[in-house]
């Protein structure tokens, strides 16, 4: 039985008295789409700074790819292959959605101690750059400044920038957030066909994506996972319908 | 032993100066967010108007008294007028600002009283020596400073942990958005808090002049060091200034004054006199470092912002 | 190639710049030739500081400390009978560098207003510092023996000569630095500067980056301080004082912050300002006697009004990253 790729026993933050993080213990198996989900303030940003490295941990630990990354800086488990997306859209507004993504590129290209050839026409950075663009369907707006994009194709450029990181674990925190009926599914179809490529953890409030990708879901109240298991399993579960699901399934 | 406690002594008046300036600062940057590098020019107005009202009148407790609600009034002007559109600007802004006004404070001090130092004079009454014990006389003048100082943080802790108006303050510094919408009065608060440092800057200054020189630009000198304790001690807590203030206050005295014996015993008579003036000066910048090396938000860091 | 108005601009200043020995040799008012050369000097200590402040966003109130630094290298060394150029300049440059990489090193782990702080005290320092060395003059500071010697290449005393060098350097530096902020280091900085979170998640640690910037920036500004003491042939800490760097980053800020024309004319427009405010002939006594109250608020109006400078008044050419 091989290790779960990500690896997480008692993880705990608080801040002052709240403890935003309560002993989480989560596997995250290789390939599989894990899906977090739970009430407003459950802590699920919290989780997703500490398991992506901008958090700090009180205690407990994370390991990545057997590895124990629990003290890595956020950049350093980047160049691991874990990348995350931003609930709140976090992307370069002032350069075009192109420079966004070869920037991404340019972080897992070795170092950047290069001051002399441009970076904006160097097609080691251009090309990938553009190829992960019309993945994600942004191909036609590569030249278009972030900060002029639409919400919607912002969040796609956010995760144009994860996946040219070419990591082996994404962190997506809400990427649906704030879109429309049909750009959510464009999204949704999208993560679908990563499905099985890549291990993606998922943290999501809109349940129809949940449960069309999601191979497995963990539910967390108040900082901690009270069930974990399949969807259909999730569906029934008695503590979750009282916590969280309510009328919703 | 007698000069290691005369120079003690030399080291609590000095930080306590440097906490009166410290402290106005430092609240006006934890409320406001605000960094306001024309504090200096505060606190040379106070030495300035100080002077002037003690001649004019001829009596020193006028002149104090004058001269205090001078550097309050001049500040609150300043406040209403310039600062108030750099609250919601970035801190680069707020620098450059407040750079143009000391360049604008230190030219208009010289116009009205010339570039030249300005003897700042003590009332008879205050020129003695007090009798501490056997073989040390110490000015009563600095003695007084130092009870100033320690009385005015006994009450600034009174003020800020028992009243009202300090539960405000502390409120404002680690929520300003959360205070303005419970309905507070911002804007008077702001007001308010400012004018305090104005007046403690104001009294460090006229405090200062007799002992120190009053001259256009006396105010930079001194913020630098104000800007040194406020990092070691950590921006926006009182608590932080005061400590800082007094180590910065201790340090640099001392090293002024041993520092160099201290050399020559190890090296040549010539060598610790360069050295020794020179490693003093940067004693207190040193010491900063080393904070920041080990504790980057400073000794006593306030919560929140 | 098409080129953007801003740099159009640009080379339209440098040939300018290039003219005005012989124009003003014509004119027969030399001391133009003195006047541009000094700007030029403060262009290139105002485009070291653009680097780090504005496309790195590293507000460093300090910065007049590299012109001390690299003044004393020279002043120093000529101190000591040595007057070679090459060497009190690599001095200049390679102190400025070290200094810059030690004063980096710790300011860099703070950010926002510590780092404007913590700048200022470590310059605040290296001023205290010189004026307490008597032997190169304390706060008196001292004269320069003589000029970097460059041998049979240039003579510095001859100010013609001197002003072709400085504008030789400018141009260098110019070019430099574009190279630098379109490079993939340059994106690193700027990206740190506009979205640190980001540039972590994506995989930079932005310390070492900002620390290299930090260190050429420095470097350049040690190289203009040198230029510097040679233009005055007199050097005192003033040179290092704060109120110093106060003015370079106004004239960063004056010009437009990362642009490359910016520096230039923020230089041009601060000095030619002040000479203005100074100007017998010009204005009024009221005015000259006093004119550091007028610039005082003059800054203060830029800042709270102009922000964006002089460079956003020229059309840029629209790409992301800058001119």
């Amino acid at each position: 039985m091989t290790e779960p790729l990500l690896q997480v026993r008692g993880l705990t933050k608080a801040f002052g008295a709240l403890r935003a993080t309560d002993g989480v213990d989560l596997d995250v198996r290789g390939g599989e789409t894990h899906a977090i989900i739970g009430p407003n303030g459950a802590g699920k940003t919290t989780l997703i700074g500490q398991l992506s490295g901008m958090l700090p941990p009180d205690a407990g630990s994370i390991r990545f790819a057997g590895e124990d990354i629990t003290d890595l800086s956020a950049p350093a488990r980047s160049r691991k292959g874990l990348a995350r997306s931003f609930q709140i859209t976090s992307v370069y507004r002032e350069f075009s959605a192109l420079d966004n993504v070869a920037l991404a590129v340019q972080a897992h290209a070795g170092h950047s101690f290069r001051f002399w050839r441009p970076a904006h026409a160097d097609p080691a950075l251009r090309e990938p750059a553009r190829k992960v663009l019309e993945e994600v369907g942004l191909g036609e707006r590569a030249d278009v400044l972030a900060a002029n994009l639409a919400h919607g194709e912002q969040r796609q450029l956010e995760i144009a920038m994860v996946l040219a990181t070419g990591p082996r674990l994404l962190l997506l925190d809400e990427p649906v957030a704030g879109m429309g009926a049909e750009e959510s599914q464009r999204m949704v179809d999208f993560l679908a066909t990563l499905k099985g490529q890549r291990t993606i953890i998922l943290v999501e409030h809109d349940m129809d994506a949940v449960f069309t990708l999601a191979d497995r879901i963990s539910v967390l109240v108040y900082g901690r996972i009270i069930a974990s298991g399949a969807p259909d399993a999730i569906r029934g579960h008695p503590d979750v319908r009282a916590a969280y699901l309510g009328e919703e399934a | 032993m007698i000069l290691v406690i005369e120079q003690t002594l030399n080291g609590l008046q000095l930080g306590v100066m440097l906490f009166l300036m410290a402290a106005g600062l430092t609240l006006v940057f934890g409320i406001m967010n605000l960094v306001n590098l024309a504090h200096g020019s505060l606190y040379m107005v106070g030495a300035y108007l100080t002077t002037f009202f003690y001649q004019q009148t001829g009596s020193f407790a006028l002149g104090v008294l004058l001269g205090l609600a001078g550097t309050l009034v001049v500040g609150i002007v300043v406040e209403l007028v310039a600062l108030r559109t750099l609250y919601a600007r970035d801190h680069l802004d707020q620098v450059l600002a407040t750079f143009g006004l000391i360049l604008f404070f230190n030219e208009l001090v010289a116009i009205l009283w010339g570039r030249t130092a300005i003897y700042a004079s003590l009332p008879p009454a205050l020129t003695g020596h007090v009798e501490l014990f056997a073989n040390l006389r110490y000015p009563l003048y600095r003695l007084l400073i130092i009870g100033i100082g320690l009385a005015v943080a006994v009450a600034l802790w009174y003020v800020v942990a028992r009243t009202r108006l300090g539960m405000l303050i502390r409120a404002g510094a680690s929520n300003r958005t959360m205070v303005a919408a419970l309905g507070v009065n911002i804007r008077l608060l702001y007001t308010i808090v400012f004018g305090f440092g104005a007046a403690l800057a104001g009294l460090a200054g006229l405090l200062s002049g007799p002992i120190y020189v009053v001259q256009p630009g006396m105010g930079e000198l001194i913020l630098i060091q104000v800007f040194v304790v406020i990092v070691i001690g950590g921006i926006g807590s009182i608590r932080g200034a005061f400590a800082g203030a007094l180590i910065v206050g201790m340090v640099d005295t001392m090293g002024r004054a041993f520092l160099k014996p201290m050399l020559a015993t190890v090296l040549s008579p010539s060598a610790a006199d360069t050295a020794g003036p020179a490693l003093a000066s940067m004693l207190i910048y040193l010491l900063m470092a080393g904070v920041l090396a080990f504790r980057p938000e400073g000794l006593f860091p306030s919560r929140g912002s | 190639m098409r080129l953007s108005a801003r740099t159009w601009v640009l080379v339209a200043a440098l040939l300018l710049l290039a003219a005005v020995p012989p124009l003003t040799a014509l004119a027969q008012q030399p001391f133009y030739v003195d006047l541009f050369r000094r700007i030029m000097i403060f262009a290139i200590a105002a485009l070291s500081l653009n680097l780090i402040m504005g496309y790195g966003g590293m507000v460093s109130f300090g910065h007049a400390a590299y012109l001390g630094v690299g003044a004393y290298a020279v002043g120093i060394l000529g101190h000591y009978g040595i007057h070679d150029g090459w060497l009190q300049w690599g001095l200049a440059a390679g102190a400025s560098a070290l200094v810059a990489a030690a004063i980096g090193s710790i300011s860099i782990r703070t950010s926002g207003i510590y780092f404007i702080m913590i700048t200022l005290a470590f310059t605040q320092m290296l001023y205290y510092l010189g004026i307490s060395i008597e032997e190169f003059g304390g706060d008196d500071g001292m004269r320069l023996g003589q000029r970097s010697q460059f041998g049979g290449l240039v003579d510095l005393a001859e100010p013609v000569s001197f002003y072709y060098v400085v504008l030789g350097i400018l141009l260098v530096f110019l070019v430099l630095g574009h190279r630098i902020v379109h490079s993939r280091f340059g994106r690193v900085i700027q990206a740190a500067r506009s979205n640190e979170p980001r540039t972590r998640a994506i995989g930079f640690s932005p310390y070492p980056y900002r620390l290299a910037a930090f260190v050429i920036a420095g470097a350049m500004c040690g190289l203009a301080g040198a230029l510097l003491v040679n233009h005055t042939v007199f050097l005192t800490p003033e040179f290092m004082n704060w109120t110093r760097s106060g003015e370079l980053m106004f004239m960063v800020i004056l010009g437009g912050m990362s642009t490359t024309v910016g520096p230039l004319l923020g230089a041009a427009g601060f000095l030619l300002l002040e000479e203005m405010l100074k100007n017998r002939g010009l204005l009024p006594a009221w005015v000259y006697e006093h004119w550091e109250l007028y610039f005082g608020l003059v800054l203060v109006f830029v800042v709270l009004f102009a922000k964006r400078g002089l460079a956003s008044l020229i059309p840029s050419s629209g790409k992301a990253g800058g001119d």
